[in-house]
């Protein structure tokens, strides 16, 4: 298996120069919201490990929101932000990056502090590369490759079945072999590649193992203080609670409409959002806690196409900025933004509650789990107000959902595996 | 949650309530505003029914609502205006966005509207019903002496009886919410059960909705002198504008009847028999509007005695979607699902589904709560009406153009109409499906990195799915917008205005 990593990369963006950097990537698209994929500067598509990529300044228009705790408006820098996942290790991705968009990346990161030319590239992006608190990856180990020979499969077996309509009618069992026949036949004429899965990363391995086995242990040891604290924590989770202001106004119509001319242009769409954890340590060391939690359940237990019972997310991520005083999250999901917040509402409100929760001006909830985002409307305010214009955007398998994907996995595990049981075998022939 | 006060029906337009079916003539004014006094004065005197139920339906019936420039063209102040949902100060075809989700491109593209494209939005729609023989001489008398000067006629759109079948020839309107006029309903956490009762505020604005709160709309500061309007019940120092009302999505589709029965003859090979399944599977109805899948044997919520024939089910009977094709219209425009699918009312249960541990088959629980997503459908036919048999005779053409006035109802546009338009039934990637959308309204329109979108699939017993390709469009967009029908009082404020 080759697992999925990412660059996160953050940058402050040099006095003056937002503007300038912001037409310079939007120059990037060919239309408001889509990407030219060939674009001069970064030419997505010859990177083929490449699964998604944004850059986004991080400008955030909440920054006064922090004065409801008759604090000042701090003064932070604002970043350019260039997130990719990709199959395989940064340092391949970095230096095939770099190799095919020196020149690009140059003149974009020109308008980011202490840039000047001749630096050295990889260096840089990995000087401002931070890995973030928290990262979702739908599926583990499933390769743009696989993505792309997994669709081809089934786009063949579809043909294959329109072809002639009595094989749709052929008995499960029999529709697999003659099927494999077929299959067989068109990757050795060359027309279709199901490459094996490769090994697993010895050093990934162990690393995940060490992983999956210390974080419980740690926990273990530290259970006899967590017992002792909660009562504390309760009492001051919920002196804050009844306390803390909402800031959940309906958006700017400018801000709002000039989101919404950048979705819906695939099945799938971006989301950034950023905003500032609420002051005090409390907060601030509940968010941590948290997100280190919850990575560990998206790293060992939610990497199998749900997360929890949202199943449109390809991939996620939560980043601390400004020694941990703001949160930066990302993610591509499926469908519409407004059918992305029902789901959030309906579906994983807690999990939303007990990381946004901590956000200044985030609708009240009670207990860290409850409410919050079940105040719909305020929560899907909240929401868009929080929400970046992400200037450029890429998708290297546009028209494909989450869900298609795992569906394309099932359909070609079902006619590898032979020994599947009759009731599989009609499970599987009814997904192709 | 404050006290629900009872509701008064003399402050709702009847359309709420009633569909008006035994006012069988009916015709939609689209209008714009001329002038808009003698539009407020014409407003002041206007007809508009409430929904006070009487001991017999009336003779005749008049509606009125209005766009957002509508609104605006009667004088009503823009701080105000923009109290309003953002879906409907921009109007149907306002965005480039709005019309990629709603599947308005293409053919459908609001630039080949008849009306609701720019230029063309009207500002305010009267629809008028009457008995047989009656709509005429009602219309005179909705007129009355102000019409001609307040405003000039942008269409004016027909309606047809067809008794109860749309064009296509299926029985119409089968299912539709009951809607909680009693405010008993108290939603405490997941609904495990669905049910067919639906919370007033989904459909009215100014009560409690399905998340129990309540849906903006435009409020106004209470001033020491008496107004028209009601005070907001959630928020009592203010005058609600919106209570009693609601918004109004009118689509106007036309029907290719003879592509659609042409179409599926010739899957069907010319064989009645198939050639009717066929067409009942893109429904999932039967043509007297019988469901295909099963009836449960428990009753629902919100489904009476009389109604449970066509409406006690769910698909949880047929998750494969062996009697019911997964994407047949009926299936996308109304899943029937619940908060938490597959979950039984235990701690343990709804932990391990809350969590995503239930799900063991691809598919399980993909589809959105069905309760956030309800629309109150109160279309009409409009056209000559086309038997199945006149359809398939390819020597008989006629130039008529038929199809349905789709009027749904609703508080929230965007979590109503607009997402079940575009997550279910535009979608050609409804409940992990793929290269197909409603086998009747799709628009058949390629998508970035997927150019199929026009196949639909029917699943069989002990073999892959029976696919049908190339399904024309039959369905077309001809026109649409969105409108606010104010509660009656909120009538009078806006002839104030």
């Amino acid at each position: 298996m080759i697992p999925q990593a990412q660059l996160n990369f953050v940058a402050p963006i040099a006095a003056g120069r937002i503007e300038d950097l912001r037409s310079l990537l939007l120059s990037m698209n060919s239309a408001p919201g889509v990407v030219d994929p060939e674009n001069g500067l970064v030419p997505f598509a010859r990177l083929e490990e490449l699964h998604f990529a944004r850059l986004v300044i991080l400008q955030d228009q909440t920054l006064g929101d922090i004065r409801v705790y008759n604090l000042p408006q701090p003064e932070y820098p604002i970043y350019l932000a260039f997130l990719c996942d990709f199959d395989g290790t940064l340092d391949t991705f970095l230096s095939k990056l770099v190799g095919c968009s020196s020149a690009g990346l140059a003149r974009i990161f020109a308008h980011c502090e202490g840039f000047s030319q001749g630096t050295d590239l990889v260096a840089w992006i990995k000087r401002y590369h931070r890995n973030p608190a928290t990262a979702y990856v739908n599926w583990l180990g499933r390769t743009m490759q696989q993505v792309h020979e997994e669709s081809a499969l089934q786009q063949a077996i579809r043909e294959w079945l329109n072809a002639d309509s009595s094989r749709a009618n052929l008995p499960p069992r029999q529709l697999q072999t003659e099927l494999r026949a077929f299959i067989t036949s068109e990757q050795s004429a060359g027309r279709l590649q199901l490459t094996p899965e490769s090994a697993t990363p010895l050093l990934w391995d162990i690393r995940n193992i060490a992983h999956l086995v210390a974080i419980p242990l740690l926990l273990l040891l530290l259970l006899p203080l967590l017992i002792v604290y909660a009562p504390i924590f309760i009492l001051q989770l919920r002196r804050r609670e009844r306390r803390d202001l909402e800031i959940a106004p309906r958006p700017d119509q400018t801000h709002a409409n000039q989101l919404a001319a950048l979705e819906d242009h695939d099945v799938t769409n971006q989301f950034s959002a950023f905003g500032s954890v609420k002051p005090g340590l409390f907060r601030r060391w509940t968010l941590i806690y948290i997100l280190w939690l919850i990575n560990y359940t998206t790293r060992h237990i939610f990497n199998r196409g749900r997360l929890a019972r949202v199943t449109t997310i390809h991939f996620a991520r939560w980043t601390f900025l400004d020694d941990k005083k703001r949160l930066f999250f990302a993610s591509n999901y499926d469908g519409s933004l407004d059918s992305y917040m029902d789901d959030f509402i309906d579906k994983v409100a807690f999990g939303l509650n007990v990381v946004f929760s901590n956000g200044i001006g985030y609708p009240t909830s009670n207990w860290l789990v409850l409410d919050g985002a079940k105040d719909e409307q305020k929560f899907k305010y909240f929401i868009r107000r929080h929400e970046l214009a992400t200037e450029v955007w890429y998708n290297g398998h546009p028209g494909l959902t989450a869900l298609n994907l795992e569906r394309n996995t099932l359909i070609r595990q079902g006619l590898e595996n032979p020994a599947m049981s009759d009731s599989q075998l009609q499970q599987w022939a009814q997904l192709l | 949650m404050t006290k629900p006060s009872s509701v008064d029906f003399a402050d709702i337009q009847g359309l709420v309530r009633f569909g008006y079916g035994a006012l069988t003539e009916a015709s939609f004014h689209l209008l714009r505003i001329r002038d808009a006094a003698a539009a407020r004065s014409w407003l002041a005197s206007a007809p508009v029914s409430d929904a006070v139920a009487l001991s017999q339906a009336p003779d005749t019936a008049l509606q009125v609502a209005f766009t957002a420039d509508g609104l605006r063209a009667l004088g009503l102040a823009e701080d105000i205006l923009s109290g309003f949902s953002a879906e409907f100060c921009s109007g149907m075809a306002g965005e480039e966005n709005r019309s990629l989700r709603l599947g308005d491109i293409g053919a459908n593209a609001p630039q080949h509207w008849e009306w609701g494209g720019e230029g063309k939005i009207p500002h305010l729609v009267v629809m008028i019903y009457a008995r047989e023989t009656l709509l005429d001489s009602w219309s005179q008398t909705v007129r009355g002496p102000d019409w001609n000067d307040a405003f000039e006629v942008l269409d004016c759109l027909p309606t047809s009886n067809l008794f109860g079948v749309e064009p296509f020839g299926f029985t119409d309107g089968v299912s539709q919410p009951t809607i909680d006029w009693q405010q008993k309903r108290q939603v405490k956490g997941d609904e495990l059960v669905y049910g067919n009762l639906v919370s007033l505020g989904e459909f009215l604005l100014g009560y409690p909705n399905e998340y129990g709160k309540y849906t903006d709309r435009p409020l106004l500061p209470a001033s020491n002198s008496p107004s028209v309007l009601p005070v907001a019940e959630d928020q009592p120092g203010m005058l609600d504008l919106g209570r009693n009302g609601t918004y109004l999505v009118f689509r106007q589709l036309t029907q290719d009847v003879r592509g659609f029965w042409q179409f599926v003859d010739k899957q069907a090979h010319s064989d009645p028999q198939a050639r009717q399944e066929l067409a009942e599977a893109f429904v999932g109805r039967r043509q007297n509007g019988q469901p295909l899948v099963e009836l449960s044997s428990q009753p629902i919520a919100g489904i009476d005695k009389e109604d449970a024939a066509r409406n006690q089910f769910t698909f949880d009977v047929d998750a494969p979607g062996l009697r019911c094709p997964l994407g047949s219209h009926i299936r996308r425009a109304n899943p029937r699902t619940t908060d938490l699918p597959g979950a039984s009312n235990n701690i343990f249960s709804k932990l391990k589904h809350t969590l995503g541990f239930g799900e063991n088959s691809f598919g399980q629980d993909v589809i959105a709560s069905t309760r956030f997503h309800r629309i109150l459908r109160r279309g009409r036919e409009y056209g000559p009406g086309l038997s199945v048999a006149d359809a398939l005779h390819a020597g008989l053409q006629d130039e008529a153009s038929r199809g349905i006035h789709f009027i749904a109802l609703g508080a929230n546009i965007s979590r109503q109409f607009e997402f079940v338009q575009s997550a279910w039934v535009m979608s050609s990637k409804f409940g992990g499906l793929t290269e197909e959308s409603d086998p009747l309204l799709g628009n058949r329109e390629p998508i970035p990195g997927c150019p199929v979108t026009n196949t639909f699939s029917l699943a069989q017993k002990n073999s892959a799915n029976r696919r049908i390709n190339t399904l024309p469009q039959f369905v077309t967009v001809r026109g649409g917008a969105y409108f606010f029908m104010p509660g009656i009082r909120a009538l009078r404020f806006l002839a104030r205005a």
